[in-house]
């Protein structure tokens, strides 16, 4: 009983570790993948430690047009982003807090840092942050749902509807209903790729303001505030990123094995976000809702093959 | 119970004294908040479990009465008379000072909200409808106030006919139910609800009600009427009076024990319907009052999507899933009228200040009218469902009902709900990150938006009052739990209130307040550091000329959703292509109407006056010939009675 509690205790501390230590670390992996595919050093892997230690010492700059929904955006982002991964587990362990219905709070937490940060970005009202704003939304429209119909076929599956139930249930989740598992990470793959604004459908290098969707909301914000959205971008990795791998681990057993597991499964996918962006090209805008639609379709048939 | 006939007493007597006197507005505003509390307090006993609800004016006859508060009546009874009690302070400031329709105003909106009153204490089939016929015709005067504009007329006029068609549905649909229980509401036989007759009264019940809840396609009376009526009417008529509507169906369905399966199917194809339309359309408008008319089309499909799935848990004997798609349904009647009421008053706050409701005419009102941009980014944040406000809990407990819906029976209109929610969300957010990005940041596209100033006090406090009310409910929900176990084990038909399922709900306030816990932190972290340099411009790549007109505009935002779902908005968009190098001034202008009045329902009946007027010749304006008549149908019921 006494170890028992020890443990979970423990594993609540490394929870919250991880959720505020790792996430810088996740873009970094995948820009080392990328250098390396590209034949180039690249920067350190640590790099955006250093970004985020330089930009809360430098100071901010506001347009003379903004007002305190500027802010407000990269707060909400970071403090939404941060119980969102108090709700997810990460690995076998049970989240810190997890209870019957979860699940829609995690998506409609990612939700309110949408709105907040889109808001920011109309706030400064410059026409570039609204094409980014609006391109934003209007790909939300199809990655919402599927995010859904992936929930309910998880749902189906495991008969329980908090995150720890459905992703840390004992057992290799994969093997009670492969098939439709399979189709729901291919179309959560889908989801996280364009929730986090990477290729194909967001380019986090590109220059051209035209162009970009979520690195041109982000264009008037410095000092501290831009500290705070780029730690939300690279914390939305670390949670999206164990909600996409929660159903792939197999589990070990021991709780550090299990964890070991889960950074594994991290740095793989931070390896394979950096493979993709290296093998392919961004989609054209008009593209983009055909490949969200896809992920729809492979969630809402992992769906209907659980009901035949 | 002496309080709802007082509340309702008050209320049909606030606008009296404003007859006879010149401050009519101040005791307006104080009978209606008596009123309020009156009603609160009878709806507060009531839900306490404290008075089952003392039937009132016995009948003759029968031992039961004609009004009776029960605990969804009494659900409904606190919006009823908080939104009017709020809506006549903002009047002070928004309406009284410069109309002569102010008088006929106040009076009409209490008479109209004394029905609403005995309309959800309503115990017999003739206080119903007798209720709802004033509400109605109250209503209709409410959005005509402003009768000299063009086309309120046609608005009111447009209300007034949809109004009366609905009422005949329900003389018709009352008439079938007496059939299977009377004209008390008593509940209907088993078995009935399946036969051709229970058939029948539900499609009935359903055009009836759904008419005024304005679901998808009975929903075209509502933009124009919204939009033509006076701000805080609007937020009446958006807050409660469609609810009634819903109302009606929540007494119907509670009425029926074994609802076949097809009806929470219907229910929830109509609220999947509703929604996802009533969003798009909003996407596309560019009047802050009409789009505001669309999201209450969306909000009545999401309160239907838990009544159908709580009739799909009672045909399915799931008395879980049927409570929390009532409760759900519940919630957000009540939610739906705190943050709509909010917003249509934040409406008529800019319209005051800027004299105009196009979107592309305002922008960057945050600086010059703070409170009404806070108050109104606050019901922008619970209508688009957003924890930790409102919104989110009613929409969480219908989620919640879908989830468990998926388990039984096979059935997928449960994933349709669930599907039809989160797109909706999603449309929701697009829809009020525009609103609010458009109207209140950036900069002002035109003189009168650079030229608003604060909205006064009165304006304000009632906007401050429900955006209060939205963060309570969505901070504590714990505490309306309860009351709200109470209504929906009523609506539902459920022997007691259980509290199934809703245990959970204490737990969103642990989630909310570590969320602000960390907000604030964040944002003192964020505020600290080194001084900050401010009073540069916005970066626009080095042009010199920037202006506000190089801003985003609402259509230019919302045209990849628009686009996107031209085959079912059909916007008319008229523009010609740039070809030359240096082109002349062009213009570019985009419109969606409405499907069902500007495509179906105008031109159908235009050609229906057109063919009907034929028959106009027998309406030959001379006595002798209307005297032929009667001798004709005389001898024809002669002739009939002797054969």
């Amino acid at each position: 009983m006494c170890e028992t509690t020890l443990v979970r205790s423990l594993n609540i501390l490394l929870h919250l570790l991880t959720a505020l230590l790792l996430p810088p670390l996740i873009p970094g992996l995948i820009n080392k993948v990328k250098a390396l595919m590209a034949g180039r050093t690249g920067p350190p892997v640590l790099q955006l430690y250093h970004d985020l230690a330089k930009l809360a010492r430098k100071r901010a700059v506001y347009s003379r047009t903004t007002t305190w929904v500027f802010l407000a955006g990269p707060v909400a982002v970071v403090a939404a982003g941060l119980v969102a991964a108090l709700l997810v587990p990460f690995g076998h362990a049970p989240a810190p807090v997890h209870f019957q219905g979860d699940l829609i709070l995690f998506a409609y937490l990612w939700g309110l840092a949408r709105f907040a940060t889109v808001l920011s970005a109309l706030d400064t009202g410059s026409s570039f942050e609204g094409m980014g704003a609006a391109r934003e939304v209007t790909f939300s429209v199809l990655a919402e749902p599927a995010l859904f119909l992936g929930f309910a076929a998880l749902a189906k599956v495991s008969g329980s509807l908090s995150l720890s139930g459905m992703l840390a249930s004992p057992g290799f989740a994969i093997s009670r209903a492969t098939g439709p598992i399979i189709l729901v990470l291919a179309g959560w793959g889908i989801v996280f790729l364009a929730e986090n604004a990477r290729i194909p459908v967001d380019d986090p290098n590109t220059h051209l303001e035209l162009t970009m969707i979520h690195e041109v909301m982000l264009l008037d914000h410095s000092g501290r505030p831009l500290a705070l959205a780029l730690y939300g971008a690279s914390l939305k990795l670390l949670v999206l990123g164990a909600l996409l791998v929660g159903p792939l681990l197999p589990r070990a057993g021991h709780p550090w094995l299990d964890w070991a597991a889960f950074y594994g499964a991290i740095a793989a996918l931070a390896a394979g976000v950096g493979l993709v962006e290296s093998a392919t090209a961004r989609f054209r805008l008009n593209r983009v809702p055909q490949f969200l639609v896809a992920g729809l379709l492979a969630t809402a048939f992992a769906f209907f093959l659980l009901q035949a | 119970m002496i309080l709802l006939l007082l509340a309702a007493g008050l209320a049909a007597v606030s606008g009296v004294p404003g007859l006879f006197r010149a401050r009519g507005g101040l005791a307006a505003a104080w009978l209606m908040g008596l009123a309020a509390l009156a009603g609160c307090a009878a709806a507060g006993l009531t839900l306490a479990g404290g008075g089952s609800g003392l039937a009132l004016l016995r009948t003759p006859l029968g031992t039961q009465g004609f009004l009776r508060l029960d605990a969804v009546g009494a659900f409904f009874l606190v919006p009823v008379l908080l939104l009017p009690a709020c809506g006549t302070i903002f009047a002070r400031g928004y309406w009284d000072g410069h109309h002569e329709s102010a008088r006929r105003l106040r009076l009409l909106l209490g008479l109209t909200t004394a029905c609403m009153v005995l309309l959800v204490a309503a115990a017999h089939a003739l206080t119903f409808l007798l209720a709802w016929e004033g509400m109605a015709v109250g209503s209709f005067f409410l959005v005509a106030a402003e009768d000299r504009e063009p086309g309120t007329l046609r608005a009111g006029w447009i209300y007034l006919a949809t109004t009366h068609t609905g009422t005949l549905c329900l003389f018709a649909a009352f008439a079938l139910a007496a059939s299977g229980a009377g004209f008390l509401f008593t509940p209907l036989a088993p078995g009935f609800a399946a036969t051709p007759r229970g058939s029948a009264m539900f499609l009935l019940f359903l055009a009836g009600f759904g008419m005024k809840a304005g679901v998808f396609p009975l929903h075209f009376w509502l933009p124009p009427a919204h939009a033509a009526a006076p701000s805080h009417v609007s937020s009446l008529m958006s807050g409660i009076l469609i609810k009634m509507g819903i109302l009606g169906l929540v007494r119907v369905l509670a009425l029926v024990p074994d609802p076949p399966l097809w009806w929470g199917a219907l229910l929830v194809a109509l609220g999947a319907l509703s929604g996802l339309l009533g969003v798009a359309f909003a996407l596309a408008q560019h009047d802050l009052k009409r789009l505001l008319a669309y999201h209450s089309i969306e909000n009545i499909g999401i309160i239907l999507l838990g009544l159908g799935l709580g009739t799909l848990g009672k045909s399915a004997g799931h008395p879980e899933l049927e409570l929390l798609g009532f409760a759900g349904a519940l919630l957000h009647v009540l939610n739906h009228s705190l943050f709509k009421g909010l917003l249509f008053l934040g409406a008529g706050s800019v319209g005051h200040a800027t004299g105009t409701r196009n979107l592309e005419r305002l922008g960057g009102l945050a600086r010059t009218m703070p409170c009404t941009a806070a108050a109104f980014l606050a019901g922008s944040w619970a209508i688009c469902g957003l924890p930790p406000l409102n919104g989110f809990v009613s929409e969480w407990l219908i989620y919640l009902a879908a989830f468990r819906g998926l388990a039984f029976a096979g059935s997928s209109w449960p994933l349709l709900a669930l599907a039809a929610l989160a797109a909706i969300g999603a449309m929701a957010a697009a829809c009020f990150a525009k609103v609010f990005g458009v109207v209140f940041l950036g900069q002002p596209r035109s003189r009168e938006a650079a030229a608003a100033v604060e909205a006064p006090r009165s304006m304000l406090a009632p906007m401050a009052v429900l955006a209060a009310a939205c963060a309570l409910i969505g901070l504590a929900p714990a505490l309306a739990a309860p009351a709200l176990a109470r209504a929906a084990a009523q609506a539902a038909g459920l022997a007691g209130p259980a509290d199934l399922g809703l245990a959970h709900l204490g737990m969103l306030t642990w989630i909310a307040l570590p969320l602000l816990a960390g907000a604030g932190l964040l944002w003192a972290w964020a505020k600290g550091g080194a001084a900050p340099r401010t009073g540069l411009p916005t970066w626009d790549c080095g042009y010199t000329a920037s202006g506000p007109r190089v801003q985003y505009t609402a259509s230019s935002f919302a045209d990849g959703l628009v686009s996107a779902l031209r085959y079912v908005l059909w916007p008319r968009v008229r523009w010609r292509r740039i070809l030359a190098l240096f082109p002349s001034q062009r213009s570019y202008r985009s419109q969606v109407p409405d499907p069902v009045l500007d495509r179906v329902a105008e031109p159908g009946l235009d050609l229906a006056a057109r063919g009907l007027g034929r028959l106009r010749f027998f309406q030959g304006g001379q006595l002798p010939l209307y005297l032929l008549y009667i001798l004709a149908t005389l001898v024809a019921l002669l002739v009939w009675m002797v054969a």
